[in-house]
């Protein structure tokens, strides 16, 4: 059987390429990069280089570019480095309701244990955030602002470019009005988790407006194991683990060479192939979403329906539960994945569909299919081949009917 | 409760497919009842055809259940039992299990129905990831609240078993005997107890009297903190 992968949100598979310039490093240039021999060297000098192209990207200095285990250890080193470096300055902290749990528990951390207060600034009914919104959360003591790039579920994109810049007018604005105070407070900073926006979205540090960005590699292709914060310079933070100097101390630890060295070539494909692959992919994205709104009746799509990520479809099927529908497509040799409570070890349904005003049975009932490279549109007319009936063999079996507002249009 | 008796839980892990060649989330037999759901009622129910109906769960709490069932007034042997579910892989399989099961061999006795523990269910599934087995095993508690409804319908209140454990959240049906138990398999907060119950998960009134509960059974069984 066809194994149809449309996960690509969850993680995506190695780029061969990206294998290719891995391979050395995991086999003869294997020296610790801190060893002053030149086996040692070799192994650095990779890292150096790898430092370079991901710098050159994202339009910064590659002192800027501090290499973690993943997108999960990017947000946590930016969200606790920060706040705990910088609790002199202030302890409100400001998000959005619907943020990825690596940043959404991390805060809850800090408000539970270390006596910081979060504000969560809420989505529309279309999954974006407004910033004038953000910014009137913004407090005096407000020393971190982190919104995410494109939400991981819903694939809306966020306008980052515009919450930066009106953070940034308003510290400008705090410096004029009180230039003693302005002068000394840098705060708050902008953090954004770009994990899944990486592969799709253009990442130019400077017209973003950000401070801190997180990035992943197993979301572009690259390897698992390991990512980025990009963190401007002078900006503290606290680490989150000690002994040793690798990464300016920010993180340390030996280096992940092989991840490091993988992870730029895969931040490199990603952005060249960028164009081509974002308009291949939108068109299959739309033909999907409108197939599948059209052929099964009491669907609803979740999110924004243009301002989403190029791979991102998510739609819930009324009256029946996502795991089944899941399983009932595994069988069928399509991989998606869903918001349902049951398949998530916490069993509660997505808070990002429920963020969007939905009850609880829209969230249990939605889907998410993540296109990719592979994807063509011989994947889409077996989904749409599979899916009418396996819908309706599930809303047989179900005793639920899901209000029609919520997905009458 | 002889909380000093082995404490069930569902298998270790996900379940591994009989050829072992490859591993799945559930038992070739959950993946049979999944897959080929028995006794589900796909039309809506013909007045008459049923004596006794009953229901538990809400879509809020993940899972709903309703039943339908045909009990024999002479022998009062089921001789018919359909359901619907809104839930996910085991809870379709569970109950499907469950309607063959009172079903099988000219009927189980309204007498033994009752009986029929969540863990007699997940055995003749032959196991359940241990994440499922509390949430998703939910067609013993719809079974009873049928039998219930049958002797209330038919003028023999004083058959009514009223369940001795207090319900504690009336979504979900959790009782206070479920949290116990929760508790005694090792949940110690108010998220691993949801964990293993989703008491409250959907209806958050009741969650101080979970988290009371929660007090309770630890300082009985575990000593204050």
């Amino acid at each position: 059987m066809r194994e149809i992968y449309l996960d690509h949100a969850a993680t995506t598979p190695l780029d061969p390429r990206v294998l290719e310039v891995m391979l050395p490093y995991l086999g003869n240039v294997y020296g610790n990069p801190s060893s002053f021999h030149t086996k040692g060297k070799e192994a650095g000098d990779a890292i150096l280089e790898a430092r370079e192209v991901v710098a050159n990207i994202l339009g910064c200095r590659s002192d800027e570019i501090i290499f973690t285990s993943g997108g999960t250890e990017s947000d946590n080193l930016a969200i606790l480095g920060y706040a705990r470096a910088n609790a002199s300055q202030g302890k409100h902290l400001v998000t959005t309701v619907f943020e990825h749990p690596a940043v959404l528990e991390t805060i809850r951390h800090l408000e539970k244990k270390e006596g910081f207060e979060a504000t969560y600034v809420p989505v529309d009914a279309d999954g974006l955030v407004d910033p004038e919104a953000v910014l009137s959360a913004v407090r005096e003591d407000t020393i971190l602002v982190s919104v995410m790039m494109a939400n991981n579920e819903i694939g809306t994109v966020q306008p980052i470019e515009e919450i930066g810049s009106l953070l940034r007018k308003w510290k400008m604005s705090r410096l004029l009005r009180d230039p003693a105070t302005g002068g000394r407070k840098s705060t708050p900073i902008f953090h954004t988790d770009a994990c899944q926006a990486a592969g799709a979205l253009p990442l130019q540090i400077e017209s973003l407006h950000v401070d801190m960005m997180t990035l992943n590699g197993p979301k572009i292709y690259g390897p698992k194991g390991v990512g980025v914060l990009y963190r401007k310079r002078g900006i503290k933070l606290q680490p989150l683990q000690f002994g040793g100097a690798q990464e300016s101390g920010q993180r340390v630890g030996t280096e992940n060479v092989a991840g490091i060295v993988g992870f730029a070539r895969a931040l490199e494909i990603a952005q060249e192939e960028m164009k081509k692959e974002n308009e291949r992919q939108t068109q299959l994205r739309d033909e999907l979403i409108s197939r599948v709104l059209k052929t099964i009746p009491k669907t609803r799509l979740n999110g924004h329906p243009t301002k989403r990520l190029p791979n991102n479809v998510n739609i819930s099927f009324m009256d029946l539960e996502g795991e089944a529908l899941l399983l009932y497509l595994d069988a069928e040799g399509i991989y998606a994945s869903t918001g349902s409570a049951c398949t998530s070890a916490s069993l509660d349904p997505s808070h990002v569909i429920l963020a969007l005003g939905v009850p609880f049975e829209v969230a249990h009932g939605s889907m998410r299919f993540s296109l990719g490279r592979s994807t063509t549109y011989e994947d889409i007319d077996r989904v749409m081949d599979v899916l009418p009936s396996l819908v309706e063999k599930l809303r047989a079996i179900s005793p639920v009917r899901v209000d029609e507002k919520y997905w009458k249009n | 409760m002889d909380y000093k008796a082995k404490t069930t839980t569902g298998t270790k892990g996900d379940v591994v497919s009989h050829d072992k060649k490859q591993s799945w989330f559930y038992t070739d037999t959950v993946k049979g009842h999944f897959f080929h759901p028995q006794n589900f009622l796909d039309e809506d129910p013909d007045e008459g055809a049923f004596n006794a109906i009953g229901k538990v769960g809400s879509p809020a709490c993940g899972d709903e259940l309703r039943v339908w069932m045909r009990v024999d007034p002479v022998t009062e042997r089921i001789m018919d039992f359909k359901w619907k579910t809104f839930g996910c892989g085991s809870a379709i399989a569970s109950t499907s299990m469950t309607s063959v099961m009172v079903t099988e061999k000219g009927g189980m006795s309204l007498h033994d129905a009752r009986k029929i523990k969540p863990q007699d269910i997940m055995a003749r599934l032959g196991g359940l990831p241990a994440r499922k087995f509390h949430c998703s095993v939910l067609c013993d508690k719809a079974l009873r609240d049928a039998i219930n409804d049958y002797y209330r319908r038919s003028n023999h209140v004083e058959k009514i078993v009223i369940e001795s454990a207090r319900i504690i959240d009336p979504v979900s049906k959790v009782t206070d005997k479920d949290i116990e138990e929760a508790v005694l398999e090792g949940a110690r907060t108010l998220e691993e107890v949801q964990r293993k119950t989703k008491a409250g998960v959907g209806n958050k009134d009741v969650l101080p009297a979970i988290e009371e509960l929660i007090r309770f059974y630890r300082e009985k069984y575990f000593g204050a903190d």
